[in-house]
């Protein structure tokens, strides 16, 4: 009854946003059709976390994932790729945790360079706004995670590679 | 965790890439960002990095060749600059990793529509 209430600018194809706030943050915004309390569940419980959070479909395979979703609390996810020497480990700690509306967690596989990610969940007309904040250390951190991914110049085959990943991922995301 | 896709290929990547290796070296990756904030010449570079002229010529250099610098000589001065390649590929960057997100968003909504679903029936359940 109430959809209609938000007036919201022309639909966009494109639900996902991405931005570079400032020297030190990248915002990642998404609406997710569902009361905040169900999208939260997916995103604390490990056993729904890991069903969406690595497509399969990205030849990348989550090996374990275990998530002790409370303040101090940590989490590991160890994930492998055909292409890759050996799995890799990514594993940070809980800052924040607060039931269906915010979670901040450490990222801490990249040493001191790593990001604060803050993930808030807003419910409006019973659809949630996902806002993904990750806060830098540094403005070189953060120009160094961009560069690092970005440096294709030689890396050809493995550019291809990644572009296969993003097809792969948008094309399974929306059949 | 936050972009696993990226972090997996920039590891697979690493040791096949020239401008891997240009920021590989703490002081390169100091005089960028310092060109990030404003344009400077390599004798502004050298003093700021406490190193010789040559020093930072040759730091230059590298990063030139990687196109991430760029560098006008007017008179006798040498000034650097943030190349474009840089600017262009943290645009496009920026693109990958929303689409990274945009995929993995749609996987999400989908794991959501089954709990929704499965909720409708539990309750459904609850109240016959």
């Amino acid at each position: 009854m109430d959809a209609r209430r938000e007036s919201e600018p022309t639909p966009r194809k494109d639900l996902t946003t991405a931005e570079r706030k400032s020297d030190r943050e990248l915002v990642v915004t998404r609406t997710i059709n569902s009361p905040a309390r169900i999208v939260f569940d997916a995103w604390t419980k490990a056993e729904l976390f890991k069903q969406w959070w690595i497509p399969k479909s990205h030849g990348l395979s989550l090996l374990s994932c275990e998530m002790d979703v409370r303040v101090g609390g940590g989490y590991r996810l160890v994930i492998s790729h055909p292409a890759a020497p050996k799995p890799m480990e990514f594993f940070g700690r809980y800052l924040e945790v607060t039931p269906h509306s915010r979670l901040v967690w450490t990222n801490e596989e990249a040493g001191d360079s790593g990001q604060v990610t803050t993930v808030t969940f807003e419910e409006r007309s019973g659809k949630t706004l996902l806002v993904m904040h990750d806060l830098y250390p540094s403005k070189e951190a953060l120009d160094e995670a961009i560069a690092s991914g970005s440096t294709c110049g030689m890396g050809e085959t493995l550019e291809q590679l990644d572009e296969l990943i993003v097809a792969l991922g948008t094309s399974a995301g929306r059949s | 965790m936050c972009d696993i896709l990226n972090h997996m290929v920039q590891y697979i990547r690493t040791g096949f890439d020239a401008s891997f290796a240009a920021l590989s070296d703490v002081t390169r990756r100091g005089v960028l960002e310092q060109l990030g904030r404003t344009d400077a010449s390599i004798t502004d570079l050298a003093e700021k990095f406490h190193m010789t002229l040559t020093g930072m010529k040759k730091h230059v250099g590298v990063l030139e060749q990687a196109g991430l610098v760029t560098t006008e000589k007017v008179g006798r001065v040498r000034t650097c600059k943030l190349g474009q390649r840089r600017l262009e590929e943290e645009a496009a960057w920026i693109e990958r990793y929303r689409q990274r997100w945009d995929a993995r968003f749609d996987e999400l909504a989908k794991v959501v529509e089954e709990l929704k679903r499965k909720e409708k029936v539990d309750g459904r359940k609850k109240r016959e």
